[in-house]
């Protein structure tokens, strides 16, 4: 018998096939790859301990009331001029830091290992203010960080951190952590937010 | 003369269509490798606030979400207007939230639960009060490491 060969097989239809698969997957699938602010909650204290003794000068209080006005150590401020008296706070250096570079102002804080950063709100704060304020004091902590890893080890801090998370970096990732460790300690974040003041 | 008699003009080859099934499987390929399945329909407002310190959300498996927010348009009359949680695909009560961390941590391989992380997807117009009861559920469920997740922009265009 002569060898019957086979017919083609028609592809003309494939390309409508990959099409709707296609269209499938762009439906269903998202590409943002989420972003945000880090923060650690503290764990709930005894309601019967004292909080730890704080000087007054050691606290910067920033405060938000109902109508989102920014209120920074009782003065009125507007979002702008918050990263700046951050910094000047928590670059103080009073006594114990050689590393500050700040006015040695008796009055503010002693060196950023004791400052602490007291940040209040209303209940009906606006979850956008209260982004935006903490955004702006941890830009204060990241410049000053910046500033530090840059004088001892010519990188920025935030670049570290982002080669430290990165998996295909290639460097030295122990050393990496040490690095990134000395710079915390120099400048730890030490953000406390209380519970919310209950409005009149 | 068959001799000068001239080929057929006018109507054009066919332009061949047999490499398009490859090229929109490229494309295909392409979505599915860099997308991921969307996990959770939204049935709340979501315009997350702005902020430009931002740190990315690493390991996409060891975050939990947790959303906030007015209910959107088609849910208000069913839900009123006053900001709710959302917890997976329905709405919540703020107490629901530590039973719904136990039981994404129970989920999670032993090693990997001290490394979960709970993202904060809150609508920039909700009131901090409700913010604070979500984070208070959070450490009584002592899920510590949290994110607020934000778009990434200015911190000044919050206030427009």
């Amino acid at each position: 018998m002569a060898k019957r060969s086979t017919p083609e097989v028609n592809a003309g239809s494939m390309a409508d096939i990959a099409f709707l698969l296609l269209i499938f997957f762009l439906v269903t699938t998202t590409m943002e790859n989420d972003a945000g602010l880090n923060r650690k909650l503290p764990p709930i204290q005894d309601e019967n301990t004292p909080p730890p003794p704080l000087k007054k000068k050691n606290i910067f209080q920033v405060l938000i009331n109902q109508q989102n006005d920014i209120l920074v150590e009782e003065n009125e401020m507007e979002l702008g001029d918050v990263r700046q008296a951050a910094i000047d706070f928590l670059d103080n250096g009073g006594q114990g830091c050689d590393y500050c570079q700040g006015q040695r102002d008796p009055a503010s804080s002693d060196n950023p290992n004791k400052a602490v950063i007291s940040l209040q709100h209303t209940r009906e704060t606006d979850y956008s203010t209260y982004i935006a304020i903490q955004n702006e004091l941890v830009a204060a902590y990241n410049f000053l960080r910046n500033r530090e890893a840059d004088r001892l080890f010519q990188m920025s801090f935030t670049e570290m951190e982002a080669n430290f998370n990165d998996a295909q970096y290639n460097g030295d990732k122990d050393l990496l952590e040490s690095r990134i460790e000395t710079i915390r300690d120099m400048y730890p974040m030490k953000l406390s937010e209380a519970e919310p003041k209950e409005s009149k | 003369m068959s001799k000068f008699k001239k080929k057929k003009s006018g109507d054009l080859p066919a332009i061949s269509t047999a490499s398009l099934p490859d090229i929109v499987f490229m494309l295909l390929f392409f979505f599915m490798v860099a997308t991921v399945m969307r996990e959770d329909t939204l049935m709340i407002q979501n315009d997350l606030p702005f902020a430009d310190q931002v740190e990315k959300l690493q390991k996409k498996d060891l975050v939990m979400y947790i959303y906030a927010g007015k209910p959107s348009a088609r849910y208000q009359k069913q839900y009123g207007t006053e900001a709710r949680v959302q917890l997976n695909d329905k709405f919540a009560d703020v107490s629901d939230i530590k039973q719904f961390i136990i039981e994404e941590r129970g989920s999670k391989r032993e090693e990997l639960k001290n490394k979960l992380t709970t993202s904060l997807k809150v609508d920039g117009e909700t009131n901090m009060g409700l913010v604070s009861d979500i984070k208070y559920e959070l450490r009584r469920a002592e899920a510590f490491r949290i994110n607020y997740t934000t778009r990434n922009g200015d911190a000044s265009q919050n206030f427009q």
